[in-house]
């Protein structure tokens, strides 16, 4: 990030500048590279960042902390439950109040479909990126099914508010379990068509092998995490690592790869599917009765002093929400650590010396979801 | 005045023949890009245009009313008149193979001698076309596509002819008709299918279609090539696509598929045009099909593929024919 726009002009005279994005198809929203190429291959890369920074973090310190939930939701649009769920946790650590379980295993539940349905989407645009127009399709309509069980108990299909400090804002019911567990059916038929369409398919590991190339070192200096270390053979994962609301009582696996490459975290995130459908149909099998909001949570929600943290994992990888509060109910400071922020920083190094469409399927793979790098 | 009346009745003939081209080209246009879509559509189970008249059947026209009315865009640093000229030369030689072309025994444009070098030689001015338009539009991306499509079409050139001259020795004949009809027995590709085989990937590429549409790679140059045409300018380069498409397709019924043979129909001299566009369309479709089912390949791989496998491949078969025309 040492370089700036000037020296990549100013280096030796028969390289040149392309500037990809921030409208680009591949840079999945405002993210913009600036590629330094000599012939097709990428020598220097610059990722630009700022177009859509809404200075969440500041919004954090101006008012009370509840009502901060509806930003998280927004930093990232494919994991906001995810991100519902590590704020709500935060201050649920902050300030002492035990959640019903009831409310836990929906949080499971909710936001293992919420991990799956980025999975998905992800899994389409990456193919786009590649070149392949139609699994997008297919993976739209698995995720359509997601959006709409989610949408009746949520009220939103997107931007989830659905976590609230000491449970649920709503209580799931039968339709939902129904639908839920028809849901896990029709995704594991599915496999078997998206290993027929893509993942066999000669061109898409042509494309993908040895590109992209991360080893455990590299990820631990850049602070990369979620499926781009787990390709690389690290099993590492917050859900186990340091086990948050009730991970720790199901059974799962951690699916992990030992190349590193792109098809090492493709092949990651598409296990990952499977491990979520798992865990739901275990949380749906052990779901208890009882109430889903704590019964004493106060109208003002006055933090103690002092700072804290909580750490979920997100599609991407780990995300933190790290708060100082100085007693009262709008916090000193909140800084999100975003999985995709530090993902970013490694392409300057990954994509050096690439072919233009490898930095393609390399970003691609890291699975950027741009308004969680510019929060 | 006599030089007139023998010249006349050739001149009616080049008109008609003109006319009919144009035809070809627009309808093919028409229902490529419909058939196209509603492919797509299927493949990616979605219905595809439905909104303009019946299942979507008047979309076409409606696009193509669309882009007429659009203005067009030169850019500021463009180079204009060479900006200009790229559509339309991508666009205007694709009338000359089809002149050549055997649809049925007797419709046939002109019966050249040389009828595969001339569909051959104005397939290739597509080249020149996007050279010239990647260039002029003085943009980068374009320039890539540009570059990217003449690296591709020249070495996809070589297996192309390479398996066409296979059969070009085995019935001793450049003109199409002549190829057509020397498959009476037994259609070529039994007896040529490697030959078959690399000029279905050679011809995949010639069309700049998926998974070789490099020149136009979206999710890496944007829109390659045609990244800063809009309107009629862009909707040439469209239309080109779609005619060279028709053509290269036309050229493996006629060299593999025994051109307009099949089971006959009445006056089956003109009615053979039926299996001819059968097969052309057949052809049309499977190009159709693999774009939506394939991701892209890289550029070096595709390079790669064409020089290391493709040309050897049709060298050895070209080798092969010869020998064993010389021995039978």
């Amino acid at each position: 990030m040492s370089m700036d726009i000037e020296v990549l002009e100013d280096s030796s005279h028969h390289r040149y500048v392309l500037n990809m994005g921030p409208q680009h198809p591949s840079t999945h929203g405002v993210l913009r590279v600036l590629l330094e190429l000599e012939g097709e291959y990428a020598m220097h890369l610059l990722p630009v960042l700022g177009y859509g920074h809404r200075c969440h973090e500041k919004i954090a310190e101006f008012k009370p902390a509840k009502s901060f939930m509806p930003n998280t939701a927004r930093m990232d649009y494919l994991g906001a439950l995810i991100y519902n769920h590590g704020f709500a946790q935060l201050l649920e650590k902050a300030v002492g109040i035990e959640v019903p379980e009831r409310a836990e295993y929906i949080r499971v539940i909710t936001s293992e479909l919420n991990r799956i349905q980025s999975h998905l989407l992800w899994y389409g645009a990456y193919l786009l990126d590649l070149g392949a127009f139609t699994p997008i399709m297919y993976a739209f309509d698995d995720r359509e099914h997601i959006l709409d069980i989610l949408e009746d108990v949520t009220g939103s299909r997107l931007t989830y508010c659905y976590f609230r400090v000491g449970g649920v804002s709503k209580d799931i019911d039968e339709k939902f379990v129904t639908k839920t567990r028809a849901f896990i059916d029709r995704l594991r038929s599915r496999y078997s068509l998206y290993e027929t369409l893509v993942n066999g398919n000669v061109i898409l590991e042509n494309r993908l092998n040895d590109v992209g190339d991360l080893n455990p070192h590299t990820c631990n200096r850049y602070g990369i995490t979620g499926p781009l270390l787990r390709g690389t053979g690290v099993a590492y994962d917050i859900r186990r690592a340091e086990p948050y609301s009730i991970y720790s009582q199901f059974d799962f696996e951690i699916p992990t790869a030992t190349k590193g490459d792109c098809m090492a975290s493709f092949m990651v995130r598409f296990r990952e599917l499977e491990q979520s459908l798992r865990i739901i149909e275990q949380a749906l099998d052990g779901l208890p009765e009882g109430p889903v909001m704590a019964a004493k949570v106060p109208k003002k929600l006055n933090i103690p002093a002092g700072d804290y943290n909580s750490s979920v994992e997100s599609p991407r990888g780990e995300l933190s929400f790290y708060l100082v509060s100085d007693g009262t109910d709008v916090p000193y400071r909140l800084k999100v650590r975003t999985p995709s922020y530090s993902n970013l920083s490694v392409v300057p190094e990954m994509c050096q010396g690439m072919l233009i469409s490898d930095v393609v399927s390399a970003m691609g793979a890291l699975d950027l979801v741009i308004p969680e790098i510019d929060r | 005045m006599e030089i007139f009346n023998s010249l006349l009745p050739e001149l009616i003939r080049i008109v008609v023949c003109a006319v009919c081209g144009a035809v070809i080209v627009f309808g093919n246009a028409l229902v490529m890009g419909y058939a196209e879509r509603k492919l797509a559509g299927r493949i990616m189970l979605r219905p595809g245009p439905m909104e303009v008249g019946f299942h979507g059947l008047y979309q076409l026209v409606v696009d193509g009313l669309k882009l007429m009315g659009k203005q067009l865009v030169i850019p500021v640093n463009a180079d204009k008149p060479l900006y200009m000229l790229a559509p339309l030369l991508a666009f205007a030689p694709v009338f000359v193979p089809l002149l050549v072309l055997p649809f049925s025994e007797k419709i046939q444009g002109f019966d050249l001698d040389i009828g595969m070098l001339v569909i051959l030689a104005f397939a290739s001015i597509n080249v020149l076309a996007i050279l010239i338009g990647g260039w002029s539009s003085n943009n980068k991306y374009s320039l890539f596509g540009a570059i990217r499509s003449v690296a591709q079409n020249v070495a996809y050139e070589i297996p192309m002819l390479i398996s066409l001259l296979a059969i070009v020795f085995m019935t001793n004949t450049f003109s199409l008709k002549e190829i057509a009809a020397a498959q009476s027995p037994v259609w070529f590709v039994v007896i040529q299918p490697l030959a078959f085989l690399i000029y279905i990937v050679a011809m995949v590429a010639e069309t700049n279609r998926a998974p070789f549409d490099l020149p136009e790679a979206e999710s890496e140059l944007t829109a390659g090539f045609h990244t800063e045409y809009s309107g009629m300018s862009f909707s040439l380069f469209v239309l080109g696509e779609y005619a060279n498409m028709f053509i290269v397709c036309s050229v493996a019924t006629v060299f593999f598929l025994g051109g307009s043979s099949g089971i006959p129909l009445p006056f089956f001299e003109y009615t053979g045009i039926v299996w001819f566009l059968m097969k052309v369309y057949l052809l049309m479709f499977f190009l159709v099909w693999i774009r939506w089912t394939y991701p892209r390949t890289r550029f070096d791989q595709l390079m790669n593929f064409c020089w290391k496998y493709l040309i050897p491949f049709s060298l050895v078969n070209l080798l092969i024919t010869v020998v064993m025309v010389k021995l039978v």
